[in-house]
């Protein structure tokens, strides 16, 4: 597997790796079984014109190279986005990000994709608002795979 | 950036003696062996002096000795060889599933020409189960073929007692020694072997040549047709220098080289054992290679330790998922019946005789530090 050199530079250097003191919400996916586990952690914050934006944001990953890279580079693309542009975040705005990814990698994109959008689902959920249905599925087929990992690690 | 290689089952440096000897026969002495002026005869000479230097060291003849590009050439010659050319007399192969990728696709190859294959089990230290095999043993086996160590985990095979079951049934044994020549004892005639698969860039020589002996009398097929080199079993122009390369390296490594490995290795394992938590050590604790060993770091990924240690100019390798093109886990580990995480975590070290107590002591050092870097950013705390 022969990562390019951004991809090696997020993964050494992860951009908010760590965990978030007080964090408004967790979005947890992945499991270890299959691989990769990546749990990302949100802060959200009104800003002037009182949207509320992502205030701050870390991540925590069990996986490969390209897990974490993709991991540290949804984080940088997402801080001090308000929560209706980081819903909108893609894979392929993420893989580009990160100047490409080998294609048996690709996959992980996706997960943090859906990591980040698990942790505004719960912020939404937490706050008594309206969820779109689209991202209330996604929910639910993630609980479906974390629901394993979360009784064997927690 | 200080470069430290621990990746020595995958390849090791050349010998600065054996790149010396290999010079001559790049330069001036580029005859080819089959010519029969001097300078033919010169590079027939020095081919044959590999062969007697092997020979010796296997307790083999040197007529049984057959060069090839390598390891995955001489397996790939001895089980399509062997199963090809007693095809009469039966269609069934034995072998392991820790094998290595090359003798189990030849295999699988096989199946689909119409043999049948049985891949043993191995235990949770990988060594294979004898009560297995001989179950395993029908009147139509042909050949079982095992290796002698394992090249992620070390598990060195009880290939004697192996030996002795196939000569007991007048079934064909090849063993893959590509890891463990001139490391591990290894007597063709006292232990009964009928094939061996050696290689030279495991020790010190240089890539592309390797050999399968076959001891005399073996009913076996060529797989490559031609002018008819190494008596008839493999045609094509022989690589001059790099068999003259696999002599001297094989002349090099003696008994003090191997105990200077062994004791590195065992320094390495016993501070990451102490000195690291939540780590396992994989293969068999005694019956192991003295070059390699392979741990489990709970809590993280191989493929990503693998590369934070190479940022840091550490250079192993992994045979986790994430590791290999197909993102399949190591078929190794799977058989040894370790839990996912183990499997995910584990990293191979593998040492070669230039690696010295202070590069070791430096790994440990940047491996400990990245270690906990990584745990620090995982979810899954052990």
């Amino acid at each position: 597997m022969i990562y390019n050199k951004k991809v090696l530079e997020h993964f050494t250097n992860p951009r908010n790796a760590g965990e978030l003191k007080d964090p408004d919400a967790i979005g947890k996916v992945g499991n270890i079984v299959c691989g990769d586990v990546l749990w990302i952690y949100i802060k959200v914050k009104k800003d002037k014109d009182g949207k509320e934006v992502i205030d701050d944001i870390k991540f925590k990953t069990f996986g490969c190279v390209a897990a974490i890279a993709t991991s540290s580079i949804t984080t940088e693309l997402v801080k001090g986005k308000t929560i209706e542009e980081a819903l909108k975040i893609t894979e392929k705005e993420i893989i580009e990000g990160l100047g490409g990814l080998p294609k048996a990698k690709v996959h992980c994109s996706l997960l943090a994709v859906r990591a980040l959008r698990e942790a505004i689902y719960q912020y939404l959920k937490k706050s008594g608002r309206e969820i779109p249905e689209w991202l209330e599925k996604e929910h639910e087929r993630i609980e479906k795979q974390t629901d394993a990992v979360e009784k064997r690690l927690c | 950036m200080k470069r430290v290689y621990l990746d020595n089952a995958a390849t090791t440096p050349l010998d600065e003696a054996v790149l010396e000897a290999m010079l001559p026969f790049f330069r001036e002495k580029y005859g080819n062996a089959s010519s029969i002026h001097e300078m033919g005869r010169e590079a027939r000479e020095a081919i044959e002096k590999t062969r007697e230097i092997i020979a010796k060291r296997l307790n083999a003849e040197p007529n049984e000795i057959v060069f090839t590009s390598g390891g995955t050439e001489a397996n790939n010659l001895a089980i399509k060889g062997i199963a090809l050319a007693n095809k009469d007399k039966g269609k069934h192969i034995i072998t392991q599933v820790t094998e290595h990728a090359c003798v189990l696709n030849a295999c699988r190859w096989l199946e689909k020409l119409g043999y049948e294959v049985t891949y043993l089990p191995v235990d949770k230290y990988g060594m294979v189960k004898i009560e297995e095999l001989e179950k395993a043993v029908r009147k139509d086996t042909i050949l079982v073929s095992i290796m002698h160590a394992n090249n992620e985990i070390g598990t060195i095979q009880p290939i004697q007692e192996i030996a002795k079951i196939c000569r007991e049934h007048g079934i064909y044994f090849h063993t893959d020694a590509c890891q463990s020549f001139c490391k591990e004892p290894l007597d063709m005639k006292k232990m009964e072997i009928d094939l061996i698969t050696i290689n030279a860039h495991k020790l010190h020589g240089p890539k592309g040549v390797g050999a399968l002996v076959i001891k005399e009398g073996t009913k076996i097929t060529p797989l490559l047709h031609g002018g008819g080199h190494e008596f008839g079993l493999r045609s094509g122009t022989e690589n001059v220098p790099g068999i003259v390369g696999f002599g001297k390296a094989v002349e090099i490594m003696n008994s003090q080289v191997v105990e200077k490995i062994r004791k590195l290795r065992d320094g390495l394992t016993d501070r990451i054992l102490k000195e690291i938590e939540n780590v396992r050590l994989n293969g068999h604790p005694e019956k192991r290679l003295c070059s390699i060993a392979n741990f489990s770091f709970l809590g993280i990924e191989g493929e990503s330790l693998v590369l934070r240690l190479d940022s840091k100019g550490i250079y192993c390798s992994t045979a986790s998922a994430c590791s290999s093109k197909k993102l399949e886990p190591s078929h190794v580990l799977k058989a040894l019946n370790l839990k996912p995480e183990e499997i995910q975590g584990a990293v191979r070290f593998s040492l070669g005789k230039q690696n010295s107590v202070e590069e070791i002591d430096y790994a440990v050092d940047v491996l400990k530090e990245e270690v906990a870097n990584l745990r620090k950013i995982s979810p899954y705390q052990p």
